[in-house]
Order: C-alpha cells, then structure tokens, then sequence
C-alpha cells in the first residue's frame, strides 16, 4: 500500500484523445462558432444601444422616432441571447477534450504562451456564462446575486466582447481551415449509426430556432400562442403586462389618495390640477407600446394629456426638458427624465386611460407617463409632479 | 494577416480592460459576487454539464442499438440545451407574488410535453432507420 503519486493522478485524467466521438472537429467548431459570434455581436449591439436609451449620451440625442425602434432592439437582444445559449454549449462540447491537453513542457516560452491563451478562453468562457446565464435569470426577475444587475451586466459585456475578439485572432487560421473543409469526418462511413457532424450543426441551429420560438412570443403578437416557454403571453390587467405593482413599488397609498394633485412646475410657479380636471383638458389617444428592458412588449391604446400641451399651460416652453417624479416609495427610477425632443412630440401623454378603461392602479393610476421609442421603466407611473428642468 | 491578427488581439485586449475598468467602483461584495459568477459559469460547466454529457454519450454508446444512436444524440442535444434555456421559468423562482401577468404559464406541463415529444421523436426515428436497414439486408439478399 502507497499513496498514490503525481503521475498515479495524471494518468487518471482524460487526455484529448480519450475523448472518441468524430462528431467533434474544427469543421464544426468552426461553424458554430461563426453563429454563435454573430449572435454574440448582434447581442453586444442592441445592449449598447439599450445602455444609451436608459442614459443617452449628448452626442446621440435618441428620440420619439422610429416609435417602435427600442421593441425591437431589446426584443433582438433577449433572443439573440437566448439564441446563443444552445450554440454556446455545443460550441464547449465540441472543444471539451482541449481541455485535458497537458501542458507544453519544452521551454518556458511555449508554457507562458499556452498560459495566457488558456486565461483568454477562461475570461472568455466565464464572461459569456455570466453574460447569458444572468440575463436569462434577469428577465425572469430572479436576482440570485449580490451585483448590481445593470452596472455588472454591462461591464462583463466589454470582457466578453474583448475576449471574443482576442480568442477570433488567435484562432484566425484554425476557423479558416475548418470552414474551408468539408463538415464530415472522412471515416464517418466506418460507423454509420454514429452521429455525424453535418447532425449536430443541424442540432445546435434547430435548438436555437426552437428556443427563440419558444420564447419570441413576449414581444412577437402572433408567436404569443406557440411560445409556451416565454415569461410573458401578452395578459395583466387591461390586457397589458406589469413589471412593478403599485404595492411592490410602495405607491398604493399616495395613487389612492382622494386628495391627489399632479404639480406642474415651471421656474418658480406651481401649478396644481386633480384627475377630474386632467381629464377635463382636451385629451388625445395614442396607440404606443410598452417595451421592457427584460425583452418583453405589447402594444396598448393610451388616451391622456399630451405633456407639451400640461407644460404649455403652466406657462412653460412646450420644447423643454422635463423631469418626471412617481409617488413610488421602494424601487429605482421614480425619477425619470423627459428630453425635449421627447416633450415636443404630442404622443408624449400624460396617461389617464389604457384600452378605453381609466388606468388601473398598476399601470400607473393616477396618471402616468407614455412615450414613444422609450425603455419601460422610463414610463414612469402613478406621476405626482413634472418639473421644467431646462 | 499577422499584423492584422495582431491588431485584433490589441484591440480585444483593451476592450475587456475597459469592462474591467467599469468595475473601479464596485463594492467589495458586488466584486465578490461577480467574481463567484464569473468562475461559477466555468465550473458549472466543465466539472457538470460536460462531464455528464460525456458519461451519457459513453453508456449511451454502449448501452443503445446502433440504429438509435444518432437519433438519441440529436434529440438529447435539444433536449439538453433547451432544458438549460427553460431553467429559470422551470425552477418556480422569480416574478413577485403579486403580479400574476409574469411568469403565468404552465411551463412544467409545456416541459413534459417537449420531453414526450423528443423521446418519441427519437424512437420512431431509431425504428425507422431500422426498419430501412433490414429492408436494405433484404434486398442485398435477393
């Protein structure tokens, strides 16, 4: 009896060639990984253009227009990420067996080289689990962490993205050679009841189709019956979902108050009107969608006072700035701001009805905001003041 | 093109410099947590996920008529990575009490139904094939 050695250990671990299936090979890693790279990208895009819709920049001033252009951005990057989780794990079941390749032990040189690539595919493989695992469990509304899910999301977004990039140099002329081959392995007629690659490429793409059309159907109206697995289909109250209950957002008591007055402020002035006289004010109706960052969207029919016409009223400039402040007491964003370019358009309303019925107490009652081309939480509900803030 | 190569590389290195900037002002304990995430991905998958595949494919291998292999390996891998897409709607977490427009399906019903299908789907194609096979020993008898 001994303790088992060094070598005992080392000889107990798989080695590349252990690993027998010819369904693996750089033809179909290299396949994957090209969709899996465009699906990583356009997700990478669409989340940029989400981080500027929240805080838009002064060189991009976003506004009203295209009305629909923020569902469909957040609605491609919630699919192009579901897209990716099946390409990403059959792209690290191909490559499985690298894993267990020992390393190089000829010259310090090789050692570091082999080093630092193994630490690129670390940062790589770890960035984009967290990216897609926290975004899957984030538009579930399931927060099992201790990170700020936006700051946290974004900044592993550049160390996926930059380690993607990294990892494409380094394997350039291995994805070159493994596109520029035939799929199949050529002894794959030696075992015809194995699965071929040409199977399992057709695999990954179809589990990708399946699990965005499994999932489309919460910003995809006709896809709303057949997608069984989305978080949403379509329903809430008024025929609209809701994202934060007027209870989870501790605004039930000040939106129930009988005495409620929404304040407009403009420089020094205040002026105050109650629901019955908003909804005495000529009131228009819009049809505008609500688009959450959590990738859902539904359209709905608002009817309310445009914002410019409020502000005009107060005696302020129809084309300002304004900020809007919510009676919410828990949560972020009960503040949100209104650029002007965004006041200026008469579809910007001050919601008092949604579907022709006055608006329930968790879409925002009193009042609440509606805009066109704005991320969901910048809809800001149960408003209790605007204030020209430029 | 090695120059160019280069310059990617470059190129990715300062991007993920940059996310790793963005962190400057995290907390202690959001680092942490990322940090577990990060290196939790790796784990999950590489000491679980694969290794278990692997195993699966072996016995499978092993224990399967050589005419369902293919069939089984496809209809697991969409099983498998599906199964991995659902979790967070399967797992009963998330969504609030008091919102019932989240989370509202019944999804372990749906899941059931998606695994029946597969492993159905499976069989007939594994029977298929068989039954082509013995059709195509019986012609080569003729």
């Amino acid at each position: 009896m001994r303790l088992p050695t060094v070598e005992d250990i080392e000889r107990r671990i798989p080695r590349p060639e252990d690993f027998q299936s010819r369904a693996r090979g750089t033809q179909l890693t290299a396949r994957v990984g090209v969709a899996l790279g465009i699906a990583f990208g356009l997700c990478f895009l669409t989340g940029l253009w989400s981080h500027a819709q929240y805080d838009p920049p002064g060189w991009l001033p976003i506004g009203p227009q295209p009305t629909q252009l923020y569902r469909v951005t957040q609605g491609l990057h919630v699919l192009s990420g579901i897209a990716a989780i099946p390409l990403l794990l059959v792209k690290l079941w191909s490559v499985f067996p690298r894993l267990f390749i020992r390393p190089p032990t000829s010259s310090w040189r090789e050692l570091a080289v082999e080093g630092l690539e193994r630490a690129s595919i670390g940062a790589l493989v770890g960035s984009s689990v967290f990216m897609l695992a926290s975004g899957l469990l984030n538009i579930a509304q399931w927060y099992p962490w201790d990170f700020s899910f936006r700051a946290t999301h974004y900044a592993v977004a550049w160390i996926a993205i930059g380690s993607l990039i990294v990892h494409i140099a380094v394997k350039l002329p291995v994805i070159r050679r493994g596109l520029g081959a035939q799929i199949d392995h050529p002894e794959q007629h030696l075992d015809p009841d194995a699965v071929a690659r040409r199977t399992v490429l057709v695999g990954a793409f179809a589990s990708a189709g399946l699990a965005v059309l499994l999932t489309a159907g919460q910003t995809v109206p006709f896809l709303r019956r057949l997608s069984v697995f989305a978080v949403r289909d379509g329903q809430g109250p008024q025929d609209l979902p809701v994202n934060r209950t007027a209870k989870a957002a501790g605004a039930v008591e000040g939106a129930t108050d009988p005495a409620f007055a929404l304040e407009i402020v403009v420089g020094g002035r205040t002026v105050t009107l109650d629901r019955d006289q908003l909804l005495a004010l000529p009131q228009r109706t819009h049809r505008l969608p609500i688009a959450c960052v959590e990738g859902w969207s539904r359209n709905a029919v608002w009817t309310g006072v445009a914002v410019r016409d409020l502000i005009a009223m107060a005696g302020g400039d129809p084309a300002s700035e304004v900020t809007v402040r919510s009676m919410q007491t828990r949560g972020a964003f009960r503040t949100s701001v209104l650029p002007s370019q965004f006041v200026e358009d008469h579809r910007t309303l001050l919601a008092l009805e949604l579907n022709g019925e006055p608006l329930s107490l968790d879409h925002g009652f009193p009042c609440r905001i509606i805009a066109p081309n704005r991320p969901g939480v910048l809809q800001t509900k149960w408003v209790r003041q605007l204030e020209v803030t430029s | 093109m090695r120059a160019a190569r280069f310059i990617l590389g470059a190129i990715g290195v300062g991007l993920g410099l940059w996310g790793l900037w963005l962190m400057r002002d995290f907390t202690g304990e959001q680092l942490v947590s990322t940090g577990v995430w990060l290196a939790g991905g790796i784990l999950v998958h590489d000491a679980v996920l694969a290794p278990v595949t692997v195993g699966l494919g072996v016995l499978a291998s092993r224990l399967l008529p050589g005419h369902f292999r293919a069939a089984t390996s496809v209809a697991f891998l969409l099983w498998a990575t599906l199964t991995v897409v659902f979790l967070p709607v399967l797992s009963g977490q998330g969504g609030k009490p008091d919102n019932d427009s989240i989370l509202n399906r019944p999804y372990l019903a749906s899941w059931l139904v998606l695994t029946g299908v597969l492993a159905g789907a499976a069989i007939i194609a594994g029977l298929r094939r068989r039954a082509r096979a013995s059709g195509a020993a019986a012609t080569a008898e003729d």
